[in-house]
């Protein structure tokens, strides 16, 4: 018997597509906790445990800032984002927290362009219960995607 | 390549004293590009292969690029760095497909030719032929020598745990290649302490290699385009500058010294972006903490012609490796690092900073991006030019941001090297 309800973290995972992909990052940050850690990483880092990240947002206050430079200083070309995530496997749980894991693809679609395979890796997710809500204590993108298309800008 | 000097003249249309505009065709046209991996990548230029602490035993090996050719880099059974080219002697495959790790040989799968830690070829199936009927059929010709027949070598020299190779084994030492000054900023970071990898980025970047070169070579557009920087009041226009190059023009660093004055009274014209409310929700993004060795300068950005970048921004080291595909588009392969006498405080200061730079970097994601939007640019008019006059017509060494001095320093080397 799960003590974690499977539909429960599906909806975690579809808001947290859509926030992103409606560029609703006010409410993306919301669905982490206050103690809570974003990471996107290369598979090779991940796999030689090299600590390097892409991007290393180890606190909310982090959050809030990378929020306010996507939106206000790092100058980019117009994109699109749609997200697609797998269900989720769950690795470990308990009463109050879960480990769990789901690929994702992201497409990107840039003006008058077709649309392109962006990014493409696995969610390592620990997501805890908090006021009754489910919410991201850590997730940590690992991508396979070997070579960056130019920038990303956006969380993935 | 068998273009002759007439012909580039017909491709590039350069007027001898014409320093502050370069003719859109050498970042657009096939022919010119192949001529610079002739003369500039595979000839009289020392290229990055790596870091020592990559390849600490023997039988470590990774695979990079010299230009487009693909190089295997391997600490040997002297404990000493080979490098060759990832090309079997016999049909010319590339043989070698990880990306890195620990071999005592190397063998092509096609054939099993096989290759010993410095490139030498050691043995081949059937080399003396098949037994059938009890006698000898086929094999390789008698005359056929071994020792000839190995892997394309290198030249390799490592230089306070940084290795260096060329194709071109007629090159000066990478002492001389640098020069002097140059190699006081190199040796600086890299002055003999062991290295630790924190890890790499890797991203594509559609546009011409040079102009990953001109943009570490330009201090104009660092608060212009960076309004991070500025945003956050982390950087001021007329903090010291240090803009210098080597006796060629080749190489050059921009050294700066961060101030920590007050910010608001020493903004100039033309910066519109800063607010002066902004502060940082997370301010340990820039909890800087100087260190022993920088003597001086808080950032340090060095361009080591044709294809290298060292990077100090402040606590934050890396090199940046660009590896051109073609005149349209280059790999920038980013190596973080630190010193192995770095504290945990001073890695995840390190670790942290990295926030600011690589492909989603605060002050380098928009890099890419604008040099994305220049080589479409240059597409739709390459019969045009594009324009570099800040700071005059010459190339003297600068002290202020706004000059673009240190490009028109390139071209006047590159120019030289290519006969244009
Ligand atoms: S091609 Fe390498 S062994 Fe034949
Ligand atoms: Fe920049």
């Amino acid at each position: 018997m799960s003590l974690f309800d499977i539909n429960e973290i599906c909806r975690l995972y579809s808001k947290y597509e859509d926030c992103i992909d409606s560029e609703e990052f006010d409410n993306w940050v919301h669905l982490f906790t206050d103690d809570a850690n974003y990471k996107v990483i290369p598979r090779e880092n991940y796999e030689k445990e090299l600590p390097l990240a892409t991007l290393d947002l180890s606190s909310k206050g982090m959050m809030l800032d990378r929020i306010h430079g996507v939106r206000e200083t790092i100058y980019h070309d117009p994109y699109y984002q749609r997200h697609v995530t797998s269900l989720p496997v769950i690795r470990q749980e308990d009463d109050s927290s879960v480990f769990c894991e789901a690929n994702y693809a992201v497409f990107r679609t840039k003006l008058s362009e077709p649309s392109t395979v962006f990014n493409v890796g696995r969610y390592f997710d620990h997501i805890v219960k908090e006021g009754g809500a489910l919410k991201f204590k850590s997730r940590t993108c690992v991508y396979d995607s070997e070579m960056i298309p130019n920038a990303i800008i956006y969380p993935i | 390549m068998n273009l002759k000097n007439s012909d580039i003249s017909s491709i590039i249309d350069w007027k001898p004293d014409e320093m502050g505009r370069i003719p859109l065709s050498a970042y657009v046209d096939e022919d010119i590009y192949k001529l610079e991996l002739e003369r500039i990548f595979y000839k009289k230029h020392w290229g990055y292969l790596g870091l020592d602490a990559e390849i600490p035993n023997v039988g470590d090996f990774k695979r990079t690029v010299i230009g487009e050719r693909s190089v295997i880099v391997v600490r040997n059974k002297e404990g000493g760095v080979s490098a060759f080219e990832n090309l079997c002697a016999h049909r010319r495959v590339q043989f070698c497909r990880e990306r890195d790790g620990n071999r005592q040989e190397f063998v092509c799968p096609y054939h099993q030719w096989m290759y010993d830690l410095e490139g030498n070829l050691r043995g081949l199936p059937y080399r003396r032929g098949l037994r059938v009927d009890g006698e000898l059929r086929g094999g390789m010709p008698a005359d056929f020598n071994m020792s000839e027949n190995g892997l394309t070598k290198l030249k390799v020299e490592s230089r306070n745990g940084v290795i260096f190779g060329s194709f071109d084994h007629d090159i000066e030492s990478f002492e001389d290649y640098l020069g002097e000054m140059m190699l006081g900023y190199f040796d600086r970071i890299f002055n003999g302490r062991k290295l630790t990898i924190l890890g790499y980025n890797r991203q594509r970047i559609p546009g011409n290699w040079k102009l990953m070169m001109e943009n570490i070579k330009d201090p104009y557009h660092a608060g212009l385009l960076h309004t991070w920087f500025v945003t956050f009041g982390l950087w001021r226009a007329d903090s010291p500058m240090s803009l210098k190059m080597d006796p060629y023009k080749r190489h050059a660093v921009m050294a700066g010294t961060r101030s920590t004055a007050n910010v608001e009274a020493s903004l100039v014209s033309g910066v519109q972006s800063f607010k002066e409310d902004m502060v940082l929700k997370d301010p340990s993004q820039i909890d800087i903490v100087p260190e022993d060795w920088w003597n001086g300068p808080t950032a340090t950005m060095m361009t080591l012609f044709p294809a290298l970048i060292i990077q100090q921004q402040v606590n934050s080291l890396s090199t940046r490796h660009i590896q051109p595909r073609g005149p349209n588009s280059f790999d920038f392969v980013w190596t973080h690092f630190g010193f192995e006498d770095d504290d945990k405080e001073m890695t995840a200061r390190r670790l942290k900073q990295a926030n600011l730079f690589g492909p989603s970097g605060y002050v380098s994601a928009d890099d890419g991006e604008v040099l994305e939007f220049s080589q479409m640019g240059f597409h739709t008019n390459p019969s045009s030019t594009s324009m570099a006059k800040m700071g005059g017509n010459d190339t003297q060494d600068g002290d202020c941001i706004a000059t673009e001095t240190l490009i028109r320093g390139m071209y006047k080397y590159w120019r030289e090297v290519m006969e244009v």
